[in-house]
């Protein structure tokens, strides 16, 4: 019985952020009383679903193995924000062209990265380091001249509640199922994940393995570009350093919600625990009125505690 | 103090089960210094098991483990082991990739340290090295990952006799000649009789059993966890282990393949190098390549290979190319994996209709080829790693099989796979090859070219002879490997001396 159950957890690495958000969840209405405590919970899946965004890009490539990873996640995000904002100029006539060129940016973006990790042969965490610069660089430079305001109709999707519950969070909910059936059931997929575990084993059994990386390397900057235009368009405009966060949450949710750091195993559903987990945790040392200093403290030692319990003794990383 | 009625081990009784599989039910074995004893038996017949727990590195669950005339009682663990004398070279290698030779050889001496550790230890590895293997060839200095297979397997051997502080008292060779040419392999063999004389006792692992007859003093046959014979080797034949092994080896005559049938060209060379023999591949041909083993064999696989792919401009390749590696850990299998999905991973592309894979024909086909190969284990959908490594040999080649490529390369896939899986694999090899698949077949094991139809021996990066099947004599084989009679015949030392190998 033990035995099932340990295998049934193993299986299943997202139950552990899953446990965590919801003990949060609990200690925050024991201490409101039970007041609001389901708006709190609409509230953290609004935020949840911008991490959830950059975390389904972050995840492909972590998973993709050993030294993959994307750090130009917040640049992507600011930098695609401004341009998207910036021709949309508060106007609904300007919403298609804002969201092709902010998605162009993303994809370019990912180019790039893909440039310098596969023909320049920069490790990732310096390359994608060094792009996340520029694009940052580019986006003070743009932002000199720019305070354009979202589409309304923008802003009105990213509002929109569902039965109570933010739409985009259904919509994207719904893009992380898409991405765990591709994971399973794709080519593509498998091929990340294969890469993941041993790159030349891949290379050997005929997987096209520079291909799949380029892949996961623009999935991860159109994601963040759209990540950075909706969250933009909620906060009614963009922001120099609205990317920030982003760098370290976007590997905390991934990791947190289950995905192997070494690669070659994945878990999408871990990453809205996840999400949620660390939105809630801010809620709750905010209603507790805990001070900025110890909030990053207590941050730090929920991340730590929640992998410590989900890889066990025995694990290898 | 070990006497000489006393053997330095006297291992009784030792039990280890792991979960529901009894691996050692109740083993006893002896070792007296100075002498060899071999330990032979399948793959998962404990031998591996057994070692560890003479090692330290795995604890027994019962039994009694006397080392040295004392009995090791409960915390005899790999640092007690040490601290004895007993030392090991095992199967999976274990330097690390990114250190010196010299590095490597610190970290398994913590008394090493201090200033000049550096000189200390390139002495010995260096002094050991020279001893073992003479005209090694192996730069002290560069790093593990750099040395093709073979240096590495050196390098770990000759370092497991180095002594600091302690002295080596058992050194445990796992396999320790199967990644070693033939030249190397019989300067090891060699030294063994040195380390015995000096009293060292040496435990004896390997699947090549003329060199057990050959060399070892006693031997020990291991089937299912317990110990099914043993005795003197000179008491021994060959036979006489199969039978005990469990394994019937089938008449000689039976690997008579008939005469290829010679189908379309699969495989050539796009403009020969000058004084090269030219290497071509059929359709429905064996083709091995033989020689000591880093003479440019793999450098020609991973050529044929990236040409497939469009990445290679000097061979000719016609039809689909799949591989099988005999490096499983680092280019085989992927470990996170079931046996299904390693299986069918090579044959993603045409079990997927628009990109999405029909789990229902992915599971049919694994299923095929568990049932085909005989791969032994409980279910397709168990991890990779539960498999013994004879079997997860057998899913690579079930997968290079499945995945329905025109031609099979061969990088060594058998090696360290125990002779009854061979057997059945070489079977599955010729059917597939009647069915009009191509092989090119690299092995370091010369019995195994009798399986092929040509063999082309290599000696320094390039071809020194052709040999059909029905002309294969060790003696041709030996010639051409050394290049006799050749130009550039002088670096007979066994190093390996193709660069473009690895």
């Amino acid at each position: 019985m033990r035995e099932r159950i340990a295998t049934a957890l193993e299986s299943r690495p997202w139950i552990w952020s899953f446990a965590a958000a919801l003990l949060v969840w609990i200690a925050i209405a024991a201490s409101v009383a039970g007041h609001g405590a389901m708006a709190t919970i609409a509230v953290a899946l609004q935020f949840a679903t911008f991490f959830a965004i950059v975390g389904i890009g972050q995840m492909l490539v972590i998973a993709a193995g050993p030294g993959n990873i994307d750090l130009s996640i917040p640049g992507v995000m600011t930098i695609a924000g401004y341009l998207a904002m910036g021709l949309m100029a508060g106007a609904n006539s300007g919403l298609v062209p804002g969201l092709l060129v902010g998605l162009g940016v993303g994809f370019a973006a990912g180019v790039f990265n893909i440039v310098l990790i596969d023909a320049l042969r920069i490790p990732p965490m310096i390359g994608t380091l060094a792009s996340g610069f520029v694009f940052q660089s580019m986006a003070i430079a743009y932002s000199r001249h720019s305070h354009a305001k979202p589409a309304p109709l923008l802003v009105d999707f990213v509002s929109a509640r569902l039965l109570g519950i933010p739409l985009i969070a259904l919509v994207f909910m719904a893009l992380t199922v898409l991405a765990a059936f591709l994971l399973r059931r794709s080519l593509f997929g498998r091929s990340v994940l294969a890469i993941g575990q041993n790159r030349e084993a891949a290379r050997l059994a005929g997987l096209a393995v520079r291909p799949t990386l380029a892949l996961v390397y623009l999935a991860s900057g159109i994601l963040a570009a759209l990540a950075g235009i909706l969250l933009s368009a909620y906060s009614g405009g963009a922001a120099l350093n609205m990317g920030e966060d982003y760098l370290l949450m976007s590997i905390a949710v991934v990791v947190l919600g289950g995905t192997s750091i070494a690669g070659g195993q994945a878990s999408p559903a871990g990453l809205w625990g996840a999400a949620i987990l660390l939105d809630l945790v801010v809620t709750m040392l905010n209603v507790l009125g805990v001070g900025a200093g110890l909030r990053f403290v207590v941050t730090g030692i929920i991340i730590i505690g929640v992998l410590a319990l989900a890889r066990g003794p025995e694990a290898r990383y | 103090m070990a006497t000489d009625n006393a053997p330095f081990v006297r291992l009784a009784g030792i039990r280890k089960s792991f979960g529901a599989v009894q691996a050692l039910a109740g083993v006893d074995l002896s070792i007296p210094a100075g002498r060899m004893v071999s330990v032979v038996g399948h793959n998962g017949a404990g031998k591996s098991t057994l070692m560890q727990v003479l090692a330290g590195t795995l604890a027994a669950d019962g039994g009694e483990i006397r080392i040295g005339g004392v009995e090791r009682r409960a915390g005899y663990d790999v640092h007690a082991a040490q601290a004895l004398g007993i030392r090991c070279v095992f199967q999976e290698l274990s330097l690390c990739p990114n250190l010196s030779v010299v590095e490597n050889t610190r970290v398994v001496h913590p008394g090493l340290g201090g200033f000049g550790w550096r000189r200390r230890c390139r002495a010995l590895i260096v002094e050991a090295l020279e001893a073992i293997f003479p005209g090694h060839g192996i730069d002290p200095d560069r790093t593990a990952g750099e040395l093709a297979i073979g240096q590495r397997q050196m390098v770990e051997t000759a370092r497991a006799f180095t002594e600091a502080g302690t002295k080596v008292r058992l050194v445990i060779l796992d396999e320790p000649t199967a990644s070693l040419d033939a030249d190397a392999a019989s300067h090891l063999l060699r030294f063994t009789g040195a380390a015995r004389a000096k009293g060292i006792a040496l435990v004896f692992i390997s699947h090549r059993l003329p060199e057990i007859l050959g060399h070892a003093d006693e031997v020990v046959v291991m089937r299912d966890g317990e110990v099914a014979g043993g005795g003197a080797a000179r008491d021994f034949t060959e036979e006489r282990l199969v039978e005990l092994m469990g394994v019937v080896r089938e008449a000689a005559s039976e690997g008579g393949r008939a005469e290829a049938s010679v189908g379309a060209l699969r495989v050539e060379e796009a403009g020969t190098a000058g004084g090269r023999l030219p290497l071509r591949l059929h359709a429905g041909e064996i083709v091995g390549l033989g020689g000591l083993a880093g003479h440019g064999q793999r450098a020609v696989l991973q050529a044929v290979f990236a040409a497939a792919h469009g990445r290679e401009g000097h061979w000719r390749v016609r039809g689909s190319v799949a591989y099988v590696s005999g490096d499983r850990q680092s280019e085989g299998i992927f470990p996170l994996w079931s046996v299904g999905l390693n299986t069918t991973v090579s044959r993603l592309r045409a079990l997927a209709h628009a990109g999405i894979i029909s789990l229902w024909s992915e599971r049919t086909l694994a299923e095929e080829w568990r049932r085909r190969l005989e791969i032994r284990t409980p279910g397709i959908d168990r991890p990779i790693s539960s498999l013994s490594g004879g079997n997860q040999q057998k899913v690579l080649l079930a997968r290079a099989l499945a995945s329905a490529a025109d031609t099979i390369l061969f990088d060594d896939p058998l090696r360290g796979v125990d002779v009854g899986t061979k057997r059945e694999l070489y079977r599955h090899v010729a059917e597939a090859a009647r069915a009009g698949k191509a092989f090119l077949w690299h092995t370091t094991e010369n019995i195994e070219l009798e399986n092929c139809d040509r063999i082309y021996v290599f000696h320094r990066g390039t071809i020194t002879d052709e040999i059909p099947r029905a002309e294969l004599s060790e003696e041709r084989l030996i010639r051409a490997s050394f290049a006799t009679g050749m130009s550039g015949a002088t670096g007979m030392s066994g190093a390996p001396g193709m660069s473009g190998a690895r």
